[in-house]
């Protein structure tokens, strides 16, 4: 069946309906990952958004449930050049077609995505609508897409109830080091980098504006136990069971729509409780500590960004999912200093706390998709919190 | 961290001729990688034995050796340049080995100089079979189960402890050369035998074989402060079994989720970083097809073949970066030189779909298993890039130039579905074409994976393919299933066939229906940024992006390339094509270069003002001039390919330059050249024009023979024999007319003499010829495959001048604007031509550089309509240039089982190398010391030769014997030896009682083997076991008394032990 991609200014692409029959106005954002479709869909950050995967081939190895990043896909429409009609992994559960439709996610394929990505990158990120309707009335559509806002896209991915995930209490309970175990064993897990159960016993409350499932999987492994969240929980609440740390995760749209959540944030702040932050998160903290973010022209999507550490000088490749970043221009350097910085576009890619144990990133050192470069930083936030207790 | 003030003068090495596993990729890696130090200011010295490469010449480096590749003379090297560091990772397996040498020795540390982007110990840790798996081990990466061993029966022994099938590396040797699998003892044994008598330190691994895994490689580049990053990521169409380089490679990975494709990236880097690499590095792993297990197959610590292909795929330029890193520079200090706006510590992100195809010599080698396994067997590769795969798969089959159009272009539709899912068992080139037509038998794709182990992604694009070929077949042509076999890169020609229409309907129905190619960018970003490289692929569903100029301001001009490397057409068609881009842009015009090589340097982003990557075919080539209409295109530089577009370039409306398409057809067709020969009052050998076998045997018995049988319109003589019998025309037209001839075959009478050649400019009217070559072997020897001497030092002033003479009136009578390559015959002070190619040829570079005369330039200048005078030459032959400059051919018998290795009018020969040297003797070691052939060792030789040459056999013999060698002759050879008084030892023939000559040579003590086969094509099977035997127990074999004698002249030479002298062909200047 045909459809069409129509955007703000106008463009209209004609290709092939895909997933789900029906129509989505949503701000159209582009990803430039070659592989972690799956991730891509089910990372609630995009929630929003519709996204338009600049490789070409989707959906070549299926979908391999247990690598989804949340329970469901929370974007609004996904955008491909084209879909494969032949999953082909072990692991694959179901293809990507039934996948859409079993969530109610509609899409287009068989457009010419660069073309698309270009336009995003010259003129910004822009709404869009996806139809199937091929007697649309143009006029009536733009005054929709220009009316469109991301709203309230927090409340719709948090969870609605705390919930505790234990760590694990041994090392092989990650699967295997590298791969070199699996030699061994044949088995189905999925492999793992951790070497070193270094949160052994420690318990961190995650505060989830959206989270991957990732970010408790990489603390998980290293032996914490987590507490997730709503991301409406008062301080009070989280500071009054103790925890050794508190992470705010990543999550979608306008950071400076969460008023109250920022307002909450400041009393973590004050509280000496360590605090790491990712994304959504990073930005947060931003805010609640007195500074700005303003959204990009056109985001950071992708799995290929070079981040340096500034406290070492190295470079890393990291994972990135971002359309706000904070403005470093008007940062108080008595609060915090910029931690991170992108190696292209010298945008902040992360912030350290002055006197805090508190240090944000803006990239995903959680991965999924993309670079496991950036793991270390959960090492890291153990490490911090290790000190805060023994002070 | 900035630059390193200390390097300030760099020796880079080169890889040294053109072989199988080590080509042109590494002209382009040098070559990049030396202008990428100079960029820094650095003083760069280089040395190369192959003349034919861009990077030996005066304006890539500051100093350029085109000497030998030892020890002793790069130690002799660093005494006089006095480098104050060394890069050696950019010369292949070759560079690397002598880097490790001399580091090793502790010659460099002696003199102060540096080892530059590696450590001796990383070499050793990454290349050393039990080094490497001991630090793959400690830092958790697993490998097969293997083990290092020194001995056939540690072999067995450990391979009793693990399980048959093993396969076998032998340590420090290229392109997996000596490798295999063994499915039984039987096998072990030979394998290992010879593996270890190739490997440098007699080592040779046994390992674990895990064929079918999917195999996956990464290419990752660290710099000095540790960090890392992956350029790309490629997943092989062949499962693990098949060496990468002869398997079909796809970039990035189709069949990889993000679990594991980040679980192998991470694996990668992790190794980089364990073993200290600082520049590129290439990672190959296997992957269980049906779980997380992996292993790591390879690790290469230099610049490859598949970082070429990578650099290519991507648009990022692995050497360039290498280079720089090696100079103390970290990756987000160097900025991408695609978008300017972001790092090289940025990964590239593909929009696209790249396929890489090898180039396999089994044309050349009829006789040859076409089996592929571990041993790399190709000369060379095409790429292609398209949106999705199958169009880049259809891109790629039709560039590889060996009369594939699509999936249909090998005919196996006599085979039943059982057969072919049979003959899908035997691994070779042929198996993506006959799992189409099991598919389009009604196989299962199940059934084909479960013989196959290709994946099923792969194989159901193979399926979409038949799919689309039968809808063509059966269906109404709508708009619609144009569109569609459009998108998949169906070319005109086929869906017409297909569908029963002609190419030319097809062509009319796109132009209504406005289907059209568009260009789009490779841009390293997806692209994420804008970006300023005029790099462009073509495909059919998508808006065009590529910005095409007014030739108003600049006059456009469209230069075409040579596509991929094979025999006969070598990277000395990517020296004519870069220099003459070069020499158009500096006369002030936009240059557009089209080609589909990703191994060389013509296509490097930065070489023209725009680089097309796409197939040589007149559609394709269409495609590009629709859009860039050029105000004419180059054909006289690309070989073969770029000439056989002539035709169909002049159809599109686009002006020819130089030489003109009529005058080119003169010089091949028999008839119009006749005529012209005989206006000219040139004599040639006589002969006649046939398509069938009875014609040819007419002409044949008329001439009397022997006779020379040949295609025209061919390169490197291909399907070229000499015939003497009517039993041989018939088998030899059999083999040419595999292929529907759309020109006449050659009969020609054959006449031995001495054979020479000259490259020349002419510009219409006069004609500058900068040296006159001659050839060692008589005629009969393709001239590819001779030793080529300049200047030409036997001939007399007569016949010199009488050379120069007839190439005038030749070169004036075809029209030639441009160059010109003529093949004379001298016999009896006689001279007669033999063929005329008015366009460059494989001596050109070599020519250009040892006289100093850079004549693809001054081709171009005539070709803009200056005289020769006008560019500041006197016509006429020019003077010497006060070198003796020795070409010497060098092969890769050894990769390919079972090809006839005797040299005969056919060329067989990969690459090349010079000595050059201010006499004969001195140039002429140096030339047999670049090739490999160092002699003597064991100062024994088997001479056996045909009935005709025992009398030459004697004076040959005698010099040996005096060179205190020791003379194994076969029986009748024996005998006319011994009679001359000739101390020879006989020898039993192979199926005699031991021992025999067989057993002779498998005893590793013997330096050469003489053996010249009879007449034609050797048909006896001894004959033929010798030649393999010895090739593949690295013996050198001779099958030209010329070559021998000129062998015997170099060794006599050596006996009075002088120093080499060194010379830097930069300064040949005048």
């Amino acid at each position: 069946m045909k459809a069409f991609l129509i955007l703000e200014d106008g463009t209209v692409f004609q290709g092939k309906a895909i997933g789900a029959c029906k129509d989505a106005v949503s701000e159209i954002v582009f990803n430039t990952s070659m592989a972690g479709y799956l991730e891509v869909l089910t990372d609630p950050s995009y929630a929003g958004q519709a996204v338009c995967m600049t490789y070409p081939l989707i959906g070549n190895y299926g979908i391999c449930m247990e690598d989804m990043e949340s329970a469901r896909p929370w974007l609004d429409g996904f955008i491909v050049r084209e879909l494969s009609r032949k999953p082909s992994n072990f692991r694959s559960d179901m293809d990507i077609q039934d996948f859409l439709v079993k969530h109610d996610i509609p899409g287009i394929e068989g457009i010419d995505t660069r073309a698309l990505t270009k336009r995003l990158r010259d003129r910004g990120t822009m709404n869009g609508m996806i139809t199937v309707n091929e007697s649309y009335d143009l006029p009536d559509v733009l005054a929709r897409l220009k009316e469109y806002r991301v709203t309230g896209v927090v409340d719709r991915v948090t969870c609605q109830k705390k919930y505790t995930i234990p760590g694990i209490k041994r090392l092989e309970e990650n699967g295997p080091v590298s791969g070199s175990d699996i030699s061994r064993t044949h088995e189905r897990k999925a492999p793992s980098m951790i070497r070193r159960l270094n949160g052994a016993g420690k318990r961190v409350a995650l505060l989830d504006f959206g989270e991957k499932n990732n970010i408790v999987r990489s603390l998980q492994k290293r032996g914490c136990d987590v507490t997730v969240y709503p991301a409406f929980t008062k301080a009070e609440e989280i500071l009054k069971e103790k925890p050794d740390g508190i992470m705010l995760s990543n999550g979608p749209g306008d950071p400076k729509e969460c008023k109250e959540a920022i307002q909450e944030i400041k009393k973590l702040y004050d509280a000496d409780v360590p605090i790491f932050a990712i994304c959504l998160g990073h930005q947060l903290m931003a805010l609640a500590a007195g500074a700005d973010t303003h959204k990009m022209k056109y985001g950071h999507r992708g799995g290929n960004h070079p981040v340096k550490d500034l406290e070492t000088g190295r470079v890393y490749i990291s994972s990135q999912n971002h359309g706000y970043v904070v403005d470093v221009e008007h940062l108080d350097q008595k609060i915090a200093v910029p931690a991170f910085v992108n190696v292209n576009d010298g945008t902040n890619e992360g912030l350290s706390y002055q006197g805090k144990n508190i240090f944000t990133v803006q990239f995903h050192p959680e991965a999924c998709p993309g670079p496991q470069d950036s793991g270390y930083l959960f090492d890291r936030f153990i490490s911090m919190m290790e000190v805060a207790k023994d002070a | 961290m900035p630059k390193n003030p200390d390097v300030k003068k760099v020796l880079v090495i080169g890889s040294g001729p053109i072989v199988i596993g080590q080509a042109a990729e590494f002209d382009y890696a040098g070559t990049q990688a030396c202008r990428s130090l100079r960029e820094e200011g650095v003083e760069v010295v280089l040395i190369n034995s192959n003349p034919a490469t861009i990077m030996t010449d005066g304006d890539i480096a500051d100093r350029v050796y085109i000497e030998p590749l030892t020890v002793e003379v790069l130690e002799q090297l660093i005494e006089k340049e006095k480098p104050d560091s060394i890069l050696p990772n950019m010369g292949g397996q070759a560079g690397l080995n002598l880097g490790m040498e001399l580091e090793e020795s502790g010659f460099l540390a002696s003199h102060h100089v540096k080892l530059l982007g590696t450590t001796a110990e990383t070499i050793r840790k990454a290349e050393d079979r039990q080094a490497f798996k001991d630090t793959m081990e400690a830092i958790g990466e697993p490998c097969a189960p293997s083990k290092v061993v020194e001995s056939i029966e540690e072999g067995i022994a450990f391979t009793n402890t693990i399980g048959y099938p093993v396969v076998l590396r032998p340590a420090y040797t290229l392109g997996g050369s000596g490798g295999g699998i063994a499915h039984n003892q039987m096998q072990l044994e030979e394998i290992l035998e010879n593996g270890l008598r190739l490997s440098r330190v007699g080592q040779v691994l046994v390992e674990r074989c895990i064929a079918g895994w999917k195999e996956i490689e990464y290419e990752v580049m660290r710099d000095s402060a540790g960090n890392v990053i992956t350029v790309c990521n490629m997943e092989n169409l062949d499962p693990v079994g098949v060496h990468t380089g002869d398997s079909i490679v796809v970039a990035p990975s189709q069949t990889l989720g993000d679990k594991e494709y980040q679980m192998l990236r991470t694996a990668a880097l992790n190794i980089i970083s364990a073993l200290d690499i600082t520049g590129g590095c290439n990672v190959q792993f296997a992957l269980h097809p049906e779980s997380f297990e992996y292993c790591v197959i390879e690790v290469n610590p230099r610049v490859s073949r598949s970082s070429a292909l990578a650099s290519k795929a991507t648009g990022y330029p692995i050497a360039k970066v290498a280079a720089k890193i090696a100079l103390g520079y970290t990756l987000d200090e160097i900025t991408n030189a695609v978008t300017k706006k972001t790092f090289a510590s940025f990964e590239p992100a593909l929009d696209y779909c790249v396929v890489k195809i090898p180039r396999l010599p089994f044309d050349k080698f009829l006789t040859a298993r076409r089996t592929l396994t571990t041993q790399m067997k190709a000369t060379g590769e095409v790429m292609s890039i398209c949106t999705n795969f199958e169009g880049a798969l259809m891109k790629a089959i039709r560039s590889l130039e060996q009369h594939t159009e699509s999936l249909r272009s090998y005919d196996f539709t006599a085979m039943t579905q059982e057969e072919l899912l049979e003959r899908l068992k035997t691994v070779d080139d042929l198996r993506i074409y006959i799992i189409a037509e099991a598919l389009r038998k009604g196989a299962s794709q199940d059934a084909i994976h479960d013989v196959t182990k290709i994946d099923l992604w792969f194989i159901d694009k193979i399926a979409i393919l038949t799919q689309m070929e039968h809808r063509l077949e059966t269906e109404p042509l709508t708009e619609e299933l144009l569109k569609e076999a459009k998108r998949m890169e169906f070319p005109d020609c086929v869906i017409a066939q297909l569908s029963g229409r002609t190419e030319a309907q097809i062509k009319q129905m796109r132009r209504e229906q406005d289907i059209k190619a568009a260009f789009k960018m490779v841009d390293t970003c997806a692209a994420e940024f804008a970006s300023a490289t005029p790099y462009y692929y073509s495909c059919f569903d998508g808006e065009n992006e590529a910005i095409i100029t007014s030739s108003e301001v600049k006059k456009k001009v469209l230069v075409l390339g040579s596509g991929p490397i094979r025999i006969g057409q070598g990277v000395e068609f990517d020296y004519c094509s870069v220099h003459a881009t070069w020499a158009f842009a500096k006369a002030g015009y936009e240059t557009i270069i089209v080609n589909n090589n990703p191994e060389t340097v013509s296509t490097d982003f930065d070489i023209a003002d725009k680089l097309y990557f796409e197939p040589l075919t007149p559609e394709d080539v269409e495609n590009i001039v629709d859009l860039e209409k050029p105000d004419g295109a180059v054909v006289q530089f690309g070989g073969q390919t770029a000439i056989k577009l002539t035709k169909s370039l002049m159809e599109m409306g686009v002006p020819i330059l130089g030489t003109k398409a009529e005058d080119v057809d003169a010089a091949e067709d028999r008839e119009l050249f006749d005529k012209i020969l005989e206006d000219t009052k040139i004599p040639r050998a006589a002969g006649g024009t046939v398509y069938t076998a009875e014609e040819a045997k007419e002409v044949a018995n008329r001439l009397g023979y022997p006779v020379l049988v040949r295609p025209s319109y061919v390169l490197g003589g291909q399907g070229m024999q000499i015939a003497i019998s009517d039993q041989e025309i018939e088998e030899f037209m059999a083999v040419i007319n595999r292929y529907a001839q759309e020109h006449p075959i050659l009969i020609d009478k054959y006449l031995m003499g001495k054979e020479l050649e000259v490259d020349a400019v002419c510009d219409g009217n006069d004609i500058l010829i900068p040296g006159i070559m001659e050839h060692v072997e008589r005629t009969g020897v393709h001239s590819g495959d001779s030793i080529s001497v300049y200047p030409a030092h036997t001939i007399g002033d007569q016949v010199k001048e009488t050379i120069v003479e007839y190439s005038g009136r030749l070169a004036k009578a075809l029209h030639v604007k441009g160059l010109i390559n003529i093949q004379f015959i001298v016999m009896n002070d006689e001279v007669y031509v033999i063929e005329v190619n008015p366009r460059s040829s494989r001596t050109v570079p070599y020519i250009s550089k040892v006289t100093g005369i850079p004549i693809v330039e001054l081709a171009v200048g005539v070709i803009l309509g200056k005289t020769i005078r006008e560019l500041g030459y006197e016509p006429g032959l020019q003077k010497d240039a006060g070198y003796m400059a020795i070409k010497m051919p060098v092969f890769s018998f050894e990769k390919i089982r079972g090809a006839e290795i005797s040299l005969g009018p056919e060329m067989k020969s990969t690459g090349e190398c010079l000595g050059i040297a201010a006499d004969f003797n001195e140039a002429l070691y140096k030339a047999f010391i670049g090739a490999g052939i160092d002699l003597p060792k064991h100062k024994q030789v088997i001479i056996t030769v045909k009935d005709a040459d025992k009398g030459e056999a004697i004076g040959i013999g005698r010099r040996f014997e005096k060179l205190g060698y020791t003379i194994y002759a076969t029986r009748s050879t024996a005998a006319a030896l011994r009679e001359a008084g000739i101390n020879a030892r006989k020898v039993n023939k192979i199926q005699q009682e031991s021992p025999t000559v067989m057993d002779l040579i498998l005893g590793h003590r013997i330096d050469l083997v003489i053996d010249t086969p009879t007449q034609g094509r050797d048909k006896s099977r001894d004959g033929f076991l010798i030649r393999r035997t010895a090739i593949e127990t690295g013996i050198t074999c001779l099958t030209s008394l010329d070559t021998a004698k000129a062998l015997l002249t170099s060794l006599e030479a050596k006996e009075k032990q002088r120093e080499l002298t060194l010379i830097d062909i930069s300064k040949i200047n005048r």
